[in-house]
């Protein structure tokens, strides 16, 4: 908590424990587990890597000190977010006011990222049909504590994951760590009971339509106010009141980045972890 | 509590940045490779959220009484960066499967020599009978 950064670390929180393993895992589980001795020497590689990290230390030596409030970060649109986010988009949370107003552009291209990655994956190996297990194999069939503490946790995930979905003006959280962490209680539900049970929670092929409901919701938002005659994502078209027209706007916003990253999020999983091994 | 020196993390920044190039260029494993730039890029986010910060001041969410924030905008650039890197992770994570299943294994070496028969091969169908290893 020394940075102050709360809404990255609970990001990062969310992602890594719940998403990063689990795809590491089955990348792995899907390749070869083994890696090959290697032949080339490591000594070029460490001769660049000392030369570029001994010119980078060099350049922090002219860097501004770390906590500086004169540092140029801190100079130009900065200070301008502090002082006037809470009064112009009227929520405390000024990281939410500038990732969903501010800097609505920016979050927009960031959702269709996430939205083209993951048709990207589903492009390259496609939804996998689920198989049921082979009973002998299934030894997590057995794990009575395991099941009875997943299902006593996945509706704690879920709720939590909607509060921070729409608790992220006031506090910690929005669209990013909401879809993260209701995609996890997912995760959770099919590791624990299997694909096929999972499956009928949330069919495989809604994932991507959801997906693309997601950035329709954030781009209509836009589109909505162009039809009014004012700029692309300008909230204050939303409500008779720019300030309400605001908040409107970013929950609407959120909601969209919420719906894209959970449903890609689940998505990539439901391929990665479906996939059987060929070998 | 004992002040640690201010350029202390920008370097260490620029060692984990270092320490993820490093795998990048020197390991083989296709695997590997994605976990160097996972290290990398989470090198990044520590670079910029260490730039948002303003010694004595508060997590950006406005409290009555508190004038001095940290920057939200670094903050915001890399909680989507997080979210993205994972997505782009997994793109790189789905393009090395399909190198598995293609070629067989993930060893940048193999797959280069494999490919160089299946040039030699189509160039020459006659000399190579053993570079039927195509998809």
């Amino acid at each position: 908590m020394d940075l102050n950064a709360v809404d990255v670390a609970f990001t990062e929180a969310a992602v890594g424990a719940g998403v990063t393993i689990v795809l590491m895992l089955s990348s792995l589980y899907l390749t070869s587990r083994w890696e090959a001795t290697p032949k080339h020497s490591s000594f070029i590689p460490l001769l660049v890597v000392s030369i570029t990290g001994a010119v980078l230390v060099y350049a922090t030596l002219d860097a501004p000190l770390h906590g500086d409030p004169a540092a140029a970060v801190h100079q130009h649109v900065g200070p301008r977010y502090i002082e006037q986010g809470p009064v112009e988009v009227g929520m405390p949370n000024m990281v939410t006011a500038v990732l969903a107003s501010y800097r609505g552009f920016d979050t927009f291209g960031e959702t269709f990222v996430i939205f083209t990655a993951g048709l990207g994956v589903l492009l390259l190996l496609g939804i996998p049909t689920p198989h049921r297990p082979r009973p002998e194999l299934n030894t997590i069939e057995e794990e009575v504590v395991l099941k009875v503490v997943v299902k006593l946790l996945i509706p704690l995930i879920l709720l939590y994951a909607l509060y921070v979905q729409f608790h992220g003006d006031f506090g910690a959280g929005g669209g990013f760590q909401a879809g993260v962490i209701f995609a996890t209680g997912l995760i959770l539900y099919d590791l624990a009971f299997g694909e096929i049970e999972a499956r009928k929670v949330i069919p495989a092929r809604w994932l991507p339509r959801l997906a693309a409901l997601g950035v329709l919701i954030y781009g209509g938002v836009g589109v909505f106010s162009l039809l009014k005659n004012k700029p692309f994502l300008d909230y204050s078209v939303l409500a008779n009141d720019p300030v309400h027209g605001q908040h409107l706007g970013v929950l609407l916003v959120e909601l969209g980045v919420g719906i894209t990253v959970f449903s890609v999020i689940l998505l990539i999983f439901y391929i990665l972890a479906g996939r059987r091994r060929q070998s | 509590m004992i002040e640690i020196p201010g350029l202390y993390n920008y370097w260490v920044v620029v060692f984990l940045m270092m320490a993820g190039f490093y795998v990048v260029i020197s390991q083989g494993n296709l695997v590997k490779k994605l976990v160097g730039l996972s290290l990398f890029q989470t090198s990044v986010f520590i670079f910029y959220i260490s730039m948002g910060k303003i010694s004595g001041g508060a997590a950006p969410i406005l409290v009555e009484g508190i004038t001095t924030y940290s920057n939200p905008l670094p903050h915001v650039l890399i909680l989507t960066a997080i979210v993205v890197g994972v997505a782009t992770t997994a793109v790189g994570l789905a393009l090395v499967i399909r190198i598995y299943e293609a070629y067989g294994t993930v060893e940048e070496d193999e797959i280069q020599k494999q490919d160089l028969v299946d040039d030699a091969s189509i160039e020459d169908p006659a000399s190579t009978s053993s570079g039927e290893k195509d998809k």
